[in-house]
């Protein structure tokens, strides 16, 4: 297991060709986030229409991981409702601690975003792919303080 | 060098001295003992066993004082450079401070002499004055001069920088210092196992550093400060053995360097420290430094080749590390694929956040070297990289 791949094909395909990577106007949530134990960086700007994600979008630097992380977040979320993306932020998050609060399964397919979970092998990396995620709950939330994954 | 002493080493590359070195079998077989057949709790019990634990942790502070060219009732044990400079800061430093006054730091501070001194300066309403660096990361002495000036209350620089590796000449500095009356704080948790040390030299009024970055133990730290300055200074913790006599209505603190040193002490990791102090006066710090100077200068040549990697820095003196950029590899990248060859680097901000604000670089790479790195350490970091390069090229 300690050799596993863990840049698969996908992660360096939206590394290097991030999915809606660029500021947003308006936006009716946004939240920046940091990595402060490796000075990652993330703002992430979503605009919700009737409940609904209708344009998603982020910014930043940091690894592959944290890029790919937030760049397959963005694909994945939009034309959702903030309800069923606060219910793949649950599953992503238990697909990258590998912790699972109730183990009567309930669907955890999570189809692309599956190439994350590799990280789950890599204690030091979790942090790197949770952080688009993390930031995106408290945009939704709006909190006041920026998200940290520390 | 050296290499067959250290138990982890027999595989894989270790270039993260800078963070913690390895440990010699010396100081792992002298904590073993002290654990097996020595262990007793200090400057208390009557009875044998204490009396010589009390022996050994007053002999581990004789050796430390002579490493430094300091005398044992100046060296006061901590948990590292960190509670060190907290110490400095709150028992030395603190009482003096009016509103308006000032304490100097450098551009290229650990957040460990940051963080403290912004905290200082909250409480006490003094001000933090930073003295800038060139982009090839030395002091920028004109401007130091310039803010040495009679408000400032204390000095604190950085000896070797983790990050840079800068040198920096803090004999000069200091002296420039004192001329002002302005008392010195070196933290010198880069230097102490690289370079010979001699506070009084020096002429430092602190110096703070760390067992664990020079070939001891973790949790045990050493602040070396004047005696004169020590007993002025107001204890740090308060406690058992840090005291003369305790009634309800007044205590009287022990003597120096016990004031300082509340509770029962890290007594193993005092014991560590100061075989590793044995193992490096065995060398000698002269020989270390020179092999170190070798492999880095191999190292600086050798990375200096590597298309698209770019050192940051390149100070007049350097030692320690050397931190880099590749491409547009992300640090993170590079050192977990490194990781997977068995060479272990650092990734990140490095605890220097202004640091890596100065040169625009949200992170980087960096290799630290220890006594036991050799060219062929090298050679594997170089050889890797540029395959790194390109599987995360943009
Ligand atoms: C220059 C410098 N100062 C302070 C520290 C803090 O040392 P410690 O974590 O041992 O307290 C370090 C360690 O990284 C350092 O490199």
């Amino acid at each position: 297991m300690k050799d596993q791949e863990l840049y698969q094909e996908m992660i360096l395909d939206h590394y290097r060709n991030p999915r809606n990577c660029c500021s947003m106007e308006n936006p009716t949530h946004c939240a920046e986030g940091d990595n402060p134990l490796c000075g990652d960086h993330l703002e992430v700007f979503v605009k919700v229409d009737g409940k609904i994600i209708q344009e998603i979008n982020f910014q930043g630097s940091g690894c592959a991981v944290s890029q790919a992380s937030a760049s397959m977040m963005t694909e994945n979320l939009k034309g959702k409702t903030i309800e069923e993306a606060l219910k793949v932020f649950d599953k992503v998050h238990v697909m990258l601690t590998g912790y699972h609060p109730d183990e009567e399964s309930e669907d955890k397919a999570l189809g692309k975003l599956e190439a994350l979970s590799g990280v789950a092998q890599f204690p030091m990396r979790i942090k790197c792919a949770s952080l688009a995620w993390h930031t995106l709950k408290s945009a939704l939330k709006e909190e006041e303080e920026p998200a940290t994954t520390e | 060098m050296n290499r067959e002493d250290f138990p982890l080493l027999w595989e894989g590359v270790y270039l993260d001295s800078g963070a913690t070195s390895q440990k010699p079998l010396q100081v792992i077989e002298r904590i073993d003992r002290y654990y097996r057949n020595e262990n007793a709790n200090v400057h208390r019990g009557v009875y044998e066993l204490s009396a010589k634990a009390t022996v050994l942790y007053e002999e581990a502070r004789e050796r430390v004082a002579r490493f430094i060219g300091a005398v044992r009732d100046e060296i006061i044990f901590t948990r590292g450079t960190t509670e060190s400079i907290n110490m400095t800061a709150f028992s030395f430093a603190e009482p003096l401070m009016q509103p308006g006054d000032e304490i100097l730091i450098s551009h290229m501070e650990h957040h460990a002499n940051i963080v403290p001194w912004q905290l200082l300066c909250e409480r006490t309403g003094a001000v933090l004055k930073v003295i800038p660096i060139d982009r090839n990361g030395n002091l920028d002495r004109p401007a130091l001069s310039a803010l040495l000036t009679g408000r400032t209350r204390l000095l604190a620089l950085t000896h070797i920088s983790n990050v840079l590796g800068t040198v920096n000449p803090v004999k000069e500095i200091i002296a420039e210092a004192h001329e002002k009356g302005i008392p010195v704080l070196i933290d010198g948790a880069q230097a102490v196992g690289r370079t010979k040390v001699d506070v009084n030299d020096l002429d430092a009024d602190f110096y703070a550093f760390s067992g664990h970055k020079m070939y001891g133990p973790t949790g045990i730290g050493i602040l070396y400060g004047k005696k004169k300055h020590l007993e002025k200074m107001r204890p740090y913790q308060s406690g058992g053995d840090m005291i003369l006599r305790v009634t309800f209505e007044k205590t009287t603190w022990n003597e120096i360097p016990h004031k300082f040193e509340a509770g029962t002490p890290n007594i193993a990791g005092t014991i560590g420290l100061a075989e590793a102090v044995r193992y490096l006066e065995r060398i000698g710090m002269d020989e270390v430094e020179a092999a170190e100077d070798e492999v880095m200068s191999y190292a600086l040549e050798k990375l200096g080749r590597i298309e698209g990697l770019e050192i940051i820095g390149s100070p007049d003196r350097r030692s320690g590390a050397i931190t880099f950029t590749l491409g547009d590899a992300h640090p993170h990248d590079i050192a977990h694929e490194l990781a997977r060859k068995n060479i272990a680097v650092r990734a990140g901000h490095h605890c220097a956040q202004p640091l890596m604000n100065f040169y625009k670089v949200p992170a980087a790479t960096r290799m630290s070297l220890g006594l036991y790195n050799g060219k062929e350490d090298i050679d594997k970091l170089a050889d890797a990289l540029p395959e790194i390069r390109e599987k995360f090229k943009l």
